[in-house]
């Protein structure tokens, strides 16, 4: 085992001296083959890999962005259909809440109306019962201003005998005789009062 | 450089274990402590030796993500529906993340589009070939070697420098990479040859070896703790004990690679799109 060969190149399994300088510096075979190598893979990314990528990332980009201008679309109908329902709902109650005072007013008009004629029919009863009151009195009056000139007559005839026959002078008499009557009446009536 | 030039076909395997030796004196006997080192990035090739289309196990591990990676991606794309499934989630979930937090946080929205494949199609990739690291199997970074890394970068390199150029045209995109508006003239006397550096060398280089160096430094750390591992356990004897640590240590370092391979994936598309929003950018 001699170690006086070696200082900086070591030996490879095959028997090559290998110089640390040849790390850095490329033999043709090493070029050619990484050439090789490079430019397969090369054209398996640029011809095939990369561009079948790059469609099914554009695919999934376009599909999204439908998606998301869908749902975008749903949202807004969806939001526009709210509106249209709150706006119908507060139509709704603002009609309910119209009909409700017009009932109201309608109601109160109504019991105004029935209280006023109600009123009026109880006046014309009272009116027309107080017209029948002095009718029927009028015709009392007038009936027994009749049966007691009559009766007065009759009676007097019987004490005075026949000296009042002659219908003008009994006529005359009783007519006085009433009208003492009734003045007598009104007085006593109003010292009576 | 030639492919051929590294191979010296029949030197015996004892070099190999002697060379170890010097560099690891401890762990240098026969009962075979594998020490991480650089060489495990260069495999002896199978197939198409000396010819340019040499093939070794970096390049087979580099298919084998690419054909995963591919097959994976066209299988989600064939099956991606309007309404996703959980594994289509998982996919947009990352197609958004690109698109999102880097494209369109970066460059801005209106510009975002037209290089929202280029990123996405880099950050898939350096992650599949990122994570191969950390797969039982596979056990190492597509993008530890750096031919990987110089390509990508080198795509985004022309990518934000035609950009610039079309937004700009190319006197434009020249006179707001070189020289920024808002300085005193003098100063481009020193401004100028960094700018010229930072925007025509310095990103794509730091972007390539950004991201190597993070696949070499986190293969040697798996492969350090594991092959610590097995030389405990094969040692039999007290330093055995020794073995849970380093395994434990394995296993944690094996959840970081999965955090590197993706932080590393982010951290290279976010630069490119920073790189462009700077090129197209109206102001510097």
């Amino acid at each position: 085992m001699s170690g006086a060969a070696v200082s900086a190149a070591v030996v490879t399994a095959a028997g090559e001296e290998v110089e640390g300088i040849q790390l850095l510096l490329p033999a043709s075979y090493d070029l050619l083959w990484s050439s090789i190598v490079l430019v397969v893979i090369a054209v398996a990314f640029y011809k095939y890999v990369l561009p079948k990528f790059q469609a099914v990332l554009d695919e999934r980009t376009s599909k999204i962005e439908g998606g998301l201008a869908l749902a975008e679309t749903a949202q807004a109908e969806a939001a526009a259909q709210l509106a249209e329902y709150q706006q119908l709902l507060a139509d709704a109650r603002s009609e309910a809440a119209r009909i409700r005072e017009d009932a109201r007013a309608e109601g109160g008009q109504i019991l105004a109306e029935s209280r006023a004629r109600a009123q009026e029919e109880a006046a014309r009863i009272a009116e027309t019962a107080q017209r029948q009151i002095d009718a029927e009195r009028q015709q009392a009056a007038v009936s027994l201003r009749a049966d007691v000139g009559t009766l007065a007559t009759q009676l007097a005839s019987k004490i005075v005998g026949e000296s009042l026959e002659d219908e003008a002078r009994r006529s005359r008499v009783v007519d006085r005789f009433l009208d003492d009557l009734e003045a007598s009446t009104t007085t006593s009536a109003g010292k009576g009062n | 450089m030639p492919a051929t030039r590294r191979h010296r076909p029949s030197r015996p395997q004892e070099t190999a274990l002697s060379s170890i030796a010097t560099i690891l004196p401890l762990a240098a006997d026969e009962s075979g402590f594998h020490t991480p080192t650089i060489a495990d990035f260069f495999p002896a090739p199978f197939l198409f030796e000396g010819t340019i289309f040499e093939f070794n196990r970096m390049q087979l591990v580099r298919v084998i993500a690419t054909v995963a990676l591919v097959v994976v991606m066209v299988i989600a794309a064939r099956k991606a529906k309007l309404v996703p499934s959980r594994g289509q989630n998982v996919v947009e979930l990352l197609l958004d993340f690109v698109r999102v937090n880097v494209a369109e946080d970066i460059i801005g929205k209106e510009k975002a589009h037209k290089y929202v494949a280029l990123l996405t199609t880099i950050f898939f990739a350096i992650l599949a070939f990122n994570i191969t690291g950390i797969i039982p199997g596979l056990n190492i970074a597509g993008s530890a070697l750096i031919g990987l890394p110089v390509m990508l970068a080198l795509w985004v390199y022309v990518m934000y420098l035609g950009a610039g150029v079309r937004a700009h045209g190319l006197g434009g995109f020249l006179k707001a990479s070189l020289f920024p508006p808002g300085v005193p003239p003098f100063l481009y006397v020193l401004l100028t040859p960094v700018e010229f550096l930072t925007v025509f060398i310095l990103r794509p280089v730091t972007l390539a070896v950004r991201l190597m160096a993070n696949m070499v430094a986190g293969h040697l750390m798996l492969v350090l703790c594991f092959a610590a591992t097995d030389f405990f356990v094969r040692s039999m004897s007290g330093m055995s004990v020794f073995a849970v640590p380093s395994l434990l240590g394995g296993f944690a370092i094996t959840l970081f690679e999965v955090f590197v391979a993706a932080l590393q994936a982010y951290i290279f598309v976010v630069l490119a799109a920073v790189y462009i929003s700077q090129s197209i950018s109206d102001e510097h």
